[in-house]
């Protein structure tokens, strides 16, 4: 039991630091290098040891690959291309050369200062997409533009990773970097061998991703084991990262294309949320022994090399941001938003640094320096985005008449279930060119609708992680469309509670449920069998004889009565449920309903069935 | 005297479609004083409340019909609502006198253009002919018919540059039959109210 110890400060700490962080606007990324800083510098808790932590911890890497290839449908990719590879690759080449001339330039040898460019090119993910996130401003022009660089980012972290040992001042020798690269089964094996092995074992990945684990999966959740799913999911990503290993690999481009070729499966979400906690832990983890190991010694001893490096770096970076932005033609306040917000370094610089220094391309000092430089870079993250919140932004704002609201057109709407009544209400939306993102725990169902070319996931939509994976924050519609009441009305009130802007849907299954539903905040509340029960009613009463229209009329006053007595009854409902007076209100509510369709009641020009009533013979003017 | 109070009455069936009606409608969507019902939004399924239209009627002073000409008349709907609105013993009858002595209003938009609604045109009749059934319908449930505000032509009004001061003066005259500025006994004599705002609006501005 020793890890207990361990796993408890580290914990603590996070659950104190990263709340308080986040309430301060400073983002979980900060909270957990503050976390860090306090257990490791300040008081001296944890030392050399967060090392080998770390290591483990970097695993958390990989699955944030694998989340975000999750994230990337091909064809999301191709229509972003433009920005991706001209905003996107243009940041981090210009950003990575520049600042590596910047290096040499100080006299720095050109490996180190190459690493350094590389490294620091990149910018925080988690803190930039989590505030443009709170902030509203994802679906902006320039939270469009910080998405598609930060992507970009996230997808050449890759190939960095590939890259960076072949700087190495030697041949890379001894230390194992978590990343393997130096365990290849393939070492003895002549070139072309090995080129093969390679390719293969990508196009295993590939094809076998596509053909094979939607099977599994659809077997494994049809066992409708939560536990088992998680595990097989991890199980996936810890079986791909090992034959990279195998192969000499990096388990982070196996996981992310493992992930890209899931995210156009029905299981995207259900994997997202499964994965994503440990992600987040192994991150956070990570994040902690980043600065658990920040050396203050360094910082006090050399603040003016420091925070000058740090503006330094912050002033290169944001200039050429600002260049790309206005060729990217971003004006007024998303040119500021676009510039300021990507200016830091991000916490993928950690991890390059820490594989840098195993893979013995930088050494210790500069490397701790650098950790450093991010760190503060980050730091300071937090004030650029209110400067740009408060100073900037409102001087940009433009004036001109504000158009009535066009619902987006991606995801802007959740269907929760997809039965036989989601179903309609799906394709009624879809035909009408809305994107709605559909989730349901019956994976059969699930297959088959698929087949039919509908987008649908598989999973629980009481969920809230899934909920959330599937877009709920965005969207402007969610559709409760469960099969099973209790859980209906559950989903409904989490919905409301809490995303009070998302307009709510609802299936019911009978009257008491609809009280039930507008109370758990349904905005509107359609019964599931009483349209097509009243269209059976008016069937009938054609198929005896009455005249088709005269039959819709009597269809028409049964409905509106229907809807008055149902909100009528609310009241007593609400007060002590179908008690006695409830039932006497509704006993006085049908024999009301009676007179209304009675054939006398249209003789006696009475006021629900009347209706091109002609005037009596006798009168004077007519 | 107080201010009237106006209700407009719009039908428009495909409103997303519409280009001088929609026009036209945002003047009188957010007047002070003016009640603006979109009838196809109120009853889509054509399930017209009754009760709810005639306390309407009763709560207002000027009845106006904002509505493309479709077929020398109203689109469907407003056409449901007279035979089911305008009932024996509330609009007319011995005892129907809910509506005596309020006005009541046309504000039209048409295909064919103005000399097109002549004896030798290809319509044949004068506009005021062709509304003759509205007219008299407000006659019959004794109110004053006032003659119509027409856009002729409405679908070559953008390019003619006629939409926007249509529209504006539709306004204008929103505000003087609001505020009592029109000259009711003038305008009684002109044939369409187009045209002659300027000297039947009292107190220019
Ligand atoms: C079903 C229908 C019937 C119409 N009947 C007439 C008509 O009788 N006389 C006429 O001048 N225009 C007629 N029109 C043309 C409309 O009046 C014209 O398209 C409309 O005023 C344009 O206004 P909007 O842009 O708001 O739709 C008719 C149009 C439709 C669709």
């Amino acid at each position: 039991m020793e890890f207990l110890q361990p796993a408890f400060v580290f914990l603590t700490a996070a659950v104190l630091a990263v709340p308080i962080a986040k309430r301060l606007g400073l983002g979980s990324v900060l909270g957990y290098l503050i976390a860090g800083v306090i257990i490791g510098p300040v008081l001296g808790i944890v030392g050399a040891e967060s090392e080998d932590i770390k290591h483990f911890a970097e695993f958390g890497v990989v699955m944030m690959l694998f989340l975000v290839g999750l994230e990337l449908q091909p064809s999301m990719l191709w229509r972003m291309r433009a920005q991706l590879v001209g905003l996107g690759g243009m940041q981090v080449a210009v950003t990575a050369l520049l600042l590596a001339g910047g290096g040499m330039a100080l006299g720095v040898g050109w490996r180190i200062s190459l690493a350094t460019g590389i490294i620091l090119s990149l910018s925080s993910t988690a803190i930039v997409l989590q505030t443009l996130n709170e902030k509203g401003l994802m679906k902006t022009p320039g939270g469009k533009s910080s998405f598609s660089v930060l992507l970009c980012q996230d997808i050449a972290v890759i190939p960095m990773i590939a890259l960076l040992p072949l700087l190495a001042v030697a041949d890379a020798t001894g230390t194992d970097d978590g990343h393997g690269a130096h365990h290849s089964l393939l070492e003895g094996l002549p070139g072309y061998l090995q080129a093969l092995i390679i390719v293969g074992v990508i196009a295993a990945i590939i094809v076998g991703g596509h053909y094979l684990l939607r099977p599994a999966f659809r077997f494994i959740a049809s066992s409708r084991l939560r536990e088992i799913f998680t595990a097989a999911a991890l199980l996936l990503v810890i079986a791909i990262a090992l034959a990279m290993n195998l192969v000499g690999l990096s388990p982070a481009l196996g996981t992310f294309l493992a992930g890209v070729v899931l995210s156009s499966s029905e299981y995207r979400h259900e994997l997202e949320s499964d994965i994503d906690p440990f992600k987040g832990l192994l991150l956070g983890l990570f994040f902690i022994t980043v600065g658990a190991g920040i050396d203050f010694n360094l910082l006090f001893g050399k603040p003016a090399i420091i925070f000058g490096l740090t503006f330094g770096v912050m002033a290169v970076k944001f200039i050429i941001l600002a260049v790309l932005g206005k060729m990217f033609k971003l004006s007024g306040g998303d040119y500021w938003l676009f510039a300021l917000g990507l200016a830091q370094a991000g916490e993928f610089g950690f991890v390059l640094l820490g594989f840098a220094r195993t893979s013995a391309v930088m050494p210790a000092e500069p490397a701790a320096l650098l950790s450093l430089v991010v760190a503060l870079s980050m730091l300071l993250t937090p004030a650029l985005f209110i400067l740009h919140e408060k100073v900037i932004a409102p001087r940009m704002a433009g004036t001109g008449d504000r158009e009535a609201d066009v619902i987006d057109e991606t995801g802007s709407i959740v269907i929760a279930g997809i039965g036989r009544f989601g179903q309609i209400i799906n394709r009624i939306l879809t035909t009408n060119g809305f994107k709605s993102v559909v989730l349901d725990h019956d994976s059969d169902l699930i297959e088959m609708i698929r087949k039919v070319g509908y987008k649908t996931y598989y999973g629980d939509a009481t969920r809230p992680d899934l909920l959330h994976a599937a877009g709920i924050g965005e969207a402007k519609l969610f559709i409760a469309a469960l099969d099973d009441r209790e859980r209906q009305t559950q989903v409904v009130h989490h919905v409301a509670r809490e995303y009070p802007d998302c307009r709510i849907i609802a299936r019911a299954f009978d009257r008491h449920h609809v009280y039930e539903l507008q109370n758990a905040g349904a905005h509107e509340v359609v019964r599931e069998l009483f349209e097509s029960s009243l269209d059976a009613g008016r069937r009938a009463l054609v198929s005896l004889g009455m005249h088709p229209y005269h039959a819709e009329r009597k269809a028409q006053a049964f409905r509106k009565h229907d809807f008055k007595t149902l909100a009528a009854l609310k009241a007593a409902w609400d007060e002590a449920g179908a008690d006695h007076k409830y039932l006497d209100q509704t006993r006085d509510h049908a024999r009301e309903l009676e007179r209304v369709m009675s054939v006398e009641a249209e003789q006696h020009h009475d006021t629900t069935s009347r209706g091109w009533t002609p005037p009596p013979k006798g009168d004077a003017l007519v | 005297m107080t201010q009237r109070k106006i209700l407009v009455l719009f039908a428009h069936p495909q409103f997303s479609r519409s280009v001088a009606n929609a026009r036209i409608a945002r003047e009188a969507r957010d007047l002070d004083g003016v009640t603006f019902i979109d009838l196809y939004a109120a009853y889509p399924r054509f399930e017209i409340d009754v009760d709810l239209e005639q306390e309407r009627l009763k709560a207002h002073d000027l009845i106006l019909f904002q509505h493309p000409l479709y077929w020398y008349s109203t689109p469907s709907i407003m056409k449901e609502w007279q035979d089911l609105v305008l009932e024996y013993g509330f609009a007319y009858g011995a005892d129907g006198h809910a509506l005596d002595g309020k006005y009541f209003l046309n504000a039209i938009t048409t295909g064919g253009a103005e000399q097109a609604f002549t004896r030798r045109g290809y319509q044949h009749f004068h506009i005021r002919e062709l509304l003759t059934p509205l007219e008299q319908t407000a006659t019959l449930c004794r109110m004053h018919y006032l003659p119509p505000y027409v856009l002729y032509a409405a679908g070559h009004a953008v390019e003619e540059n006629r939409l926007e001061p249509h529209a504006e003066g539709y306004r204008r005259l929103l505000i003087a039959l609001r505020d009592n500025r029109l000259n009711i006994e003038a305008a009684m004599k002109v044939k369409t109210l187009n045209g002659h705002l300027d000297e039947l609006i009292e107190g220019a501005y």
